[in-house]
């Protein structure tokens, strides 16, 4: 052992005063490196988790807000819209809400948006990730109507006025009376002498407030109010309102595109005597 | 001897800034006096100047959102106060991170967290590398990247608007800076600090020092936050240049020669200088 050790000593000691000092170049080149390869590091982990938080569809945004993407990016997270609302209704997503940080949103059932007719909340956003022009009118002027938070939806089975009992809760909150909600008169079948009393919704007219949820007298709300998105389902283009004529215009830059089938030239008794094979 | 006071006056000037301006924004949304409406991202100043964090505003710029002329005029106003006025003294005056990474700070000094890990192993250029990439990803995914993740928002925010979880982050910096690095997000990650950095770079007030009168104690060592804008001491009298200087002023309290103090910058001098 003590004849081996002073040898591999010597030898290490000669193999590191082989090696070049390296040079100030390489320096350079390997910091850099190092640096890049842990930036990607950390924005690969950064960018995985910011995908993450901002994926939260079911999110209420204030009035006026713009599109949900177009929102996040121009939202600065100040507050100033919170601050504004006279009702306490909005609120900023702390850490543990589960919402894109900072956002600004509310939840109906707690507290609903009350529609100010001056819309406090809107022209103080620093940003115009609020965007004033979407609840103006053609006049200029201020109309929450125009508004579009949400939509409210119906769960028929637990909405007791589709059991036969008489609420009219929801219709009665509507800010928009008459309009967004109406009362649908049907017979009750079962009793064979009373009526049903159903709210209906005009998802066209609906804003989106809440102040329905916020009324329904079950024990969790039958009516509530889903982000526009969720909520509603899209025919696609290839569908036209015959009926409608300004659907109807559609057709004029239509192009248009044929498709043949082959159709069986065999009469349909031969189909019958072919052992089934053609039906299946 | 000098005083307490006149030993702690900058940071208790600090102190007062940073928790009076808290105090303004809270009262301006629990109560609705508005002095300062809205948090350190955005905010209305008496109701009229809208001031809006640059950095905040350029990650929004390069994400892609459509820039309202409020939102540019608030970045605007805020750089033209930091770029010739403040320099990076958004950090020690108006943060109120600040708080707590000096209060980490503090303990390590106290306890001899130092003595037990004097090699502190990451760069100081940290920040700028986590500015670059906050850009890239802000770009790529069409969101201001690190407002969703800015512990600086959850604090300061959380003290507006409630905290939540928010806590948490706050202990996070607090046992990152007092267990794994000295100064550990102030002077290395904040990419916050960064910006304003950059934009203080050529601001006017700056610590000078008087190598004259230098005593080589190295009590400005001790607590200075960005320890490497102090290489001049002992060796030249000049102003510190150094750009993540935050104007702090903690070097010039602690210093009991008169060496150390505020004045603007003395261009003409640093000329001379560079002649000789």
């Amino acid at each position: 052992m003590s004849n081996i050790n002073p040898q591999s000593k010597k030898e290490s000691k000669m193999k590191t005063s082989v090696r070049e000092p390296m040079s100030e170049r390489r320096k350079f080149f390997l910091s850099v490196a190092r640096a890049t390869g842990l930036a990607i590091l950390g924005g690969l982990t950064w960018s995985a988790y910011v995908s993450e938080v901002t994926a939260k569809e079911l999110i209420l945004r204030p009035p006026a807000a713009l599109d949900e993407k177009d929102f996040l990016a121009t939202c600065i997270k100040c507050g100033m819209c919170v601050e504004a609302c006279p009702f306490d209704t909005l609120k900023l997503a702390k850490p543990g809400d589960n919402k894109p940080l900072g956002t600004p949103y509310f939840e109906p059932r707690d507290i609903p948006c009350y529609m100010c007719p001056d819309i406090p909340c809107v022209p103080v956003c620093p940003t115009g990730a609020l965007d004033i022009k979407s609840v103006q009118n053609e006049k200029k002027e201020l109309d929450i109507a125009k508004a579009d938070m949400g939509v409210a939806v119906i769960d028929d089975n637990s909405c007791i006025a589709f059991w036969g009992i008489q609420c009219d809760a929801c219709y009665r909150a509507c800010p928009l009376l008459g309009e967004a909600i109406s009362v649908e008169y049907t017979k009750n079948e079962r009793t064979g002498k009373h009526a049903f009393l159903k709210p209906v919704i005009h998802a066209d007219v609906c804003t989106g407030c809440g102040l329905c949820e916020k009324a329904c007298v079950t024990e969790k709300a039958a009516i509530f109010v889903l982000p526009r998105k969720v909520a509603e389902g899209k025919a696609g283009d290839y569908y036209i309102k015959g009926w409608d004529k300004n659907d109807e215009k559609r057709l004029e830059s239509a192009t248009s595109q044929e498709n043949t089938t082959e159709i069986n030239k065999k009469s349909a008794i031969d189909s019958l005597n072919s052992g089934m094979e053609d039906l299946y | 001897m000098k005083t307490f006071i006149s030993k702690y006056r900058f940071l208790i000037a600090r102190r007062i800034t940073q928790v009076s301006i808290m105090v303004l924004y809270v009262i301006a949304n629990v109560y609705g006096i508005n002095f300062l409406m809205g948090n350190l991202s955005s905010s209305l100043l008496l109701g009229l100047v809208p001031l809006s964090d640059p950095y905040a505003v350029a990650q929004m710029f390069v994400a892609g959102a459509v820039l309202s002329f409020d939102v540019l005029l608030g970045a605007f106003l805020i750089i033209l106060f930091y770029m010739t006025i403040g320099g990076r003294a958004f950090c020690s005056w108006v943060c109120p991170v600040n708080i707590i990474t000096d209060a980490a700070n503090y303990l390590r000094r106290k306890f001899g967290f130092n003595q037990i890990q004097k090699k502190q192993p990451a760069s100081r250029n940290i920040r700028y590398w986590v500015i670059a990439t906050s850009l890239v990803i802000s770009f790529f995914m069409g969101i201001a990247a690190f407002e969703f993740i800015s512990p600086i928002s959850m604090v300061h925010r959380g003290i507006i608007f409630g905290l939540g979880f928010g806590w948490a982050s706050m202990l996070v910096i607090f046992l990152f800076d007092l267990f794994v690095l000295k100064n550990g997000w102030c002077g290395h990650i904040c990419p916050l600090g960064g910006a304003y950095s950059l934009i203080g770079k050529f601001s006017f007030i700056r610590v000078h020092h008087k190598h004259d009168n230098c005593t080589a104690c190295m009590k400005c060592k001790e607590v200075c936050p960005e320890v490497q804008v102090l290489h001049i001491i002992t060796k030249e009298s000049k102003p510190i240049t150094g750009k993540e200087c935050t104007n702090c002023g903690r070097c010039v309290e602690v210093c009991d020669d008169e060496a150390l103090n505020f004045s603007i910058k003395n261009l003409k001098k640093e000329k001379q200088n560079e002649v000789q």
